[in-house]
């Protein structure tokens, strides 16, 4: 039960009420709408690329508490990364939330995104995590939009 | 004869939750150490003994293809089959039992109607009417055959309680209007419609009338010559029977002059390579080898039914709406979507801030079974401008204490993500 309240904690609410980069851009680089058809989670995440640089991101859009806070919480951390740092982060993070990565004892560049560890006690919640993290994939490939179902 | 006996007016007096409860082994148990609280009926009612050991029994001793063996099992076989199409016959007192298909579904049974009557009869210019709160099984495939035909699909709307205006539905009829579609009662709202005041309006222009079923049968008494609708569909799977089963009920006058559906074995009278020709109803609409166990399992759910006093079942299942109604509207920024006067035991709600998925969650935790989201119903979802809702749907087995688990389990959400 204690991992109800891991899941439900005060930095994910904060998130949740408060999102971070939680804007349209106009003119982005890469675009990209993410959805769940079986719970309605709808994204678009926005893009600005500067060279290889993630100059800027943010999301619009509406989804559960864990959805969302994983949006915002994704948006801060890749601000100023890399293609290849975000898609590294990326690769963390599905394979935290699908209890691949042991993000204690293996090394990573999670960070404050380890909060999202215990989604994976909630395998029907897994999706709601890595929507945002599939669509600014998407959004980095040039992909219009993708879909976790 | 002098009629001396009064009916007497039945309540929920005379409902023994207790020993029903009995009947349905799954609700012995429990989910992450706390009873399980099932609530999520409108989605899957559950099945009670009698129906396992039926189709059981069936695997056990009956087990064969039907309709087309000469031998012993096969008869047998065939005997429960149409057995359990009589049984179907009764229980919506259709005229006759060839009038009633046995289908997987009501997704199928409207896919039938589709095809079979749409395709044939809909054409370029005509209209088909769905209602504002439609499932999307009696809505996507209504848009599927209007985008084909060049159709137009017109909507009856709802008002903000969740209730068809009749009033526009007049508006909508006229002599390009080839079917009217609308569901009985609304999955997502509880509604209950009025169908056969909608079957008489729409009959007055010589417009048949398609109703699903899914949600009514569960909880109301069908009578279809009452209702003198042209099409009606059930899920067995809604009504304690096994997945896969299903009726898709039709006038014999429709059902002749239908297309066939599905084609393949069963369904033809005669086949060359030049053509072929096709069984008389109900055959012409059941190709293939059926869900026999699942269909024979819906008869003997008939049975139970018929064998319960459902006068009491349904008062007991509206006390419990009134019951849980009340508990949770009591509850700081719940808000209830669906308030028509006449429901079935339907109850969704949505809590100011706070998103369906998570409270589905922590409920779950709690060992309450509720469905969170759209309900395969959007443009419920967008009338009432929410993504989603939490929605509890009760049956005759449910409990108050159960509903008091519910409305703990609320009242923890709301501590949890508040």
């Amino acid at each position: 039960m204690s991992s109800l309240y891991e899941l439900y904690d005060e930095v994910m609410a904060d998130h949740d009420k408060r999102p971070r980069n939680f804007r349209p851009m106009e003119s982005p680089s890469g675009r990209a709408e993410g959805h769940n058809p079986v719970c309605g989670d709808n994204f678009v995440v926005y893009l600005s690329l500067d060279g290889d640089a993630i100059k800027d991101i943010s999301f619009t859009g509406e989804g559960c508490r864990i959805s969302k806070a994983a949006a915002s919480m994704m948006t801060q951390k890749l601000k100023g990364k890399s293609r290849a740092e975000a898609e590294a982060l990326f690769g963390e993070f599905h394979r935290m939330v699908l209890g691949e990565l042991d993000e204690e004892a293996t090394p990573n560049q999670l960070g404050h995104l380890k909060i999202f560890a215990s989604v994976r006690n909630f395998p029907v919640r897994v999706k709601c995590a890595s929507l945002p993290w599939h669509t600014m994939h998407a959004a980095l490939h040039g992909q219009e939009s993708t879909t976790t179902e | 004869m002098i009629a001396t006996e009064q009916t007497p007016i039945k309540g929920a007096a005379g409902w023994d939750v207790e020993r029903v409860r009995e009947d349905f082994p799954v609700l012995r148990q429990t989910a992450y150490g706390k009873p399980l609280v099932y609530l999520d009926n409108a989605a899957s009612a559950q099945v009670p003994q009698i129906v396992i050991e039926r189709g059981a029994k069936y695997l056990r001793e009956e087990h064969s293809n039907i309709h087309r063996g000469v031998h012993y099992l096969s008869q047998r076989a065939t005997s429960a089959y149409e057995g359990a199409r009589e049984k179907v016959r009764r229980f919506i007192n259709a005229r006759e039992a060839r009038e009633c298909i046995f289908v997987r579904g009501c997704t199928e049974g409207v896919n039938l109607v589709m095809h079979g009557y749409g395709r044939k009869f809909v054409r370029e210019g005509d209209e088909v009417v769905v209602s504002e709160m439609e499932h999307h099984s009696n809505l996507v495939p209504w848009q599927m055959l209007c985008e084909e035909k060049g159709a137009r699909l017109r909507v009856i709307p709802m008002n903000d309680a969740g209730e068809l205006v009749l009033d526009e539905f007049d508006a909508l009829l006229n002599e390009r209007t080839r079917l009217v579609c609308v569901g009985h009662v609304s999955n997502a709202l509880g509604t209950i419609n009025p169908v056969k005041e909608i079957t008489a309006r729409a009959h007055r222009l010589g417009v048949p009338v398609m109703v699903d079923g899914a949600q009514g049968a569960p909880h109301l008494r069908i009578d279809v010559q009452d209702l003198d609708c042209d099409f009606y569909a059930i899920s067995g799977h809604k009504m304690f029977a096994p997945t896969g089963s299903g009726v898709l009920y039709g006038k014999a006058e429709w059902l002749e002059q239908m297309n066939p559906f599905i084609g393949g074995g069963s369904m033809i009278r005669t086949v060359t390579f030049e053509r072929s020709t096709y069984a008389n109803i109900p055959d012409k609409f059941e190709a293939g080898t059926p869900a026999i166990a699942s269909q024979i399992g819906l008869g003997a759910a008939i049975d139970y039914l018929t064998g319960l006093d459902r006068a009491a079942a349904q008062a007991y299942e509206q006390e419990l709406l009134a019951y849980a109604t009340e508990r949770l509207t009591a509850l700081e920024g719940v808000r209830v979507i669906g308030t028509a006067r006449e429901k079935a035991s339907v109850l969704a709600f949505v809590i100011e801030g706070m998103h369906p998925h998570d409270i589905g969650t922590i409920l779950d935790h709690e060992g309450v079974a509720v469905r969170a989201g759209h309900h395969c119903a959007q443009p419920v979802m967008k009338h009432f401008n929410v993504p989603a809702t939490t929605r509890a749907s009760f049956a005759f087995y449910n409990t108050r204490q159960e509903v008091d688990a519910l409305v703990r389990g609320v009242e923890k959400v709301i501590e949890i993500l508040g």
